[in-house]
């Protein structure tokens, strides 16, 4: 098997960059979401289009930025 | 592989596709866990997970010399084999399991240029298939722990201003902004950065595609930042992950002859009563 239409976007998330990468490997959407600095994942999911396979990571993604704490420097 | 110091530890994605079942070959997607993986990896690749293989499970260490010989047995490897890592988020983890494999005397240990990211985006094959390697006998060396600081080489380092300390995390966690990267859990009690770090961020040796940039890029970035190879070096992050890569780059790519991590990273510094924490930006290197 191999993964087609490999994509990239950023998106923005509770004031974060996030950069959604997502492939097709038969039927199935598979999709990361990063925090793209430094580019940890913190989200993957799939689905049986592009659209719901980012949606799922995006939700992930919000609940758990939500939970990051900007402090005063 | 340009002009790199040591172009024999990088792979194209094309050779792993040539080679990637030679016997004299095992190639091994190393990311924080194996969910990745599981989607689908380079055929016959292990996948080896960050959280439970390549780190002492009970206490906070690095795996112990029987530990990595038993890995080591059980994934098919021998002294001789020539090892190829790679994974996601552009090799963080596969550099850390360089790291770790260099420590304990791996001869030929090589990162897929591009990790998992570009093999993807060029369409290569993936399996699902787990491979059940024939189990070897592994002898490692002693750990070298010249390629691994501890926390009171980096606060000597941090008072005699006797090694380069370079901080690769974001710049919001330089600052103290941020405790952890965004969605992660936080896993320290101060924020800020160990006085006199510089701050370069690991992302900045990589090209879009996640290749490593090139030579005289790399020697660029670094040496703006005063990192030129003249003195020692010790990278951190906030587990020793992010920083194996810079370890990886400094160590291998450019050539530079002392270079350490320093795994205890921030989540060890700043948890320490009393340390020296500074705040903000860096100011310019000297």
């Amino acid at each position: 098997m191999k993964p087609q239409d490999y994509s990239e976007r950023k998106v923005e998330v509770n004031g974060w960059p996030v950069n959604l990468a997502s492939y097709r490997v038969g039927n199935v959407y598979h999709c990361k979401a990063d925090n793209v600095s430094p580019g940890a994942a913190i989200a993957r999911s799939t689905g049986s289009t592009r659209e719901e396979a980012e949606e799922k990571a995006l939700a992930r993604a919000r609940e758990l930025l939500a939970r990051t704490r900007r402090q005063k420097v | 592989m340009g002009n790199y110091a040591h172009p024999e530890v990088l792979v194209t994605t094309e050779w792993v596709a040539q080679h990637a079942t030679d016997p004299a070959v095992r190639v091994a997607e190393v990311d924080v866990d194996t969910a990745a993986y599981n989607e689908g990896h380079v055929p016959g690749a292990l996948g080896w997970a960050w959280n439970t293989q390549l780190c002492d499970t009970v206490r906070r260490d690095i795996l112990s010399k029987q530990q990595f010989e038993e890995l080591m047995a059980s994934s098919g490897i021998t002294n001789d084999t020539t090892v190829v890592l790679y994974g996601d988020n552009n090799n963080w983890f596969a550099a850390w399991a360089a790291w770790q494999m260099k420590i304990y005397g791996h001869r030929d240990v090589r990162i897929m240029n591009g990790g998992r990211k570009k093999w993807l985006a060029e369409g290569r094959e993936l399996s699902t298939q787990v491979p059940q390697p024939a189990r070897t006998t592994y002898r490692a060396s002693d750990a070298d722990l010249s390629l691994r600081a501890f926390l009171p080489q980096v606060q000597d380092a941090m008072k005699g201003r006797t090694a380069g300390l370079v901080d690769v995390r974001s710049p919001q966690e330089f600052t103290g902004e941020i405790l952890a990267p965004p969605g992660l859990p936080e896993t320290c009690q101060r924020g800020g950065h160990i006085p006199g770090a510089r701050s370069i961020p690991w992302g900045k040796a990589c090209n879009d595609d996640g290749t490593f940039k090139s030579f005289d890029e790399l020697k660029a970035l670094y040496g703006a930042e005063g990192i030129d190879g003249s003195r020692p070096v010790i990278a951190y992050c906030r587990i020793g992950e992010r920083s194996s890569h810079t370890w990886f780059v400094l160590k291998y790519l450019l050539g530079y002859g002392d270079v350490k991590n320093y795994d205890g990273s921030w989540t060890e510094w700043g948890n320490l009563v009393g340390a020296p924490i500074e705040k903000g930006a860096a100011v310019a290197a000297a």
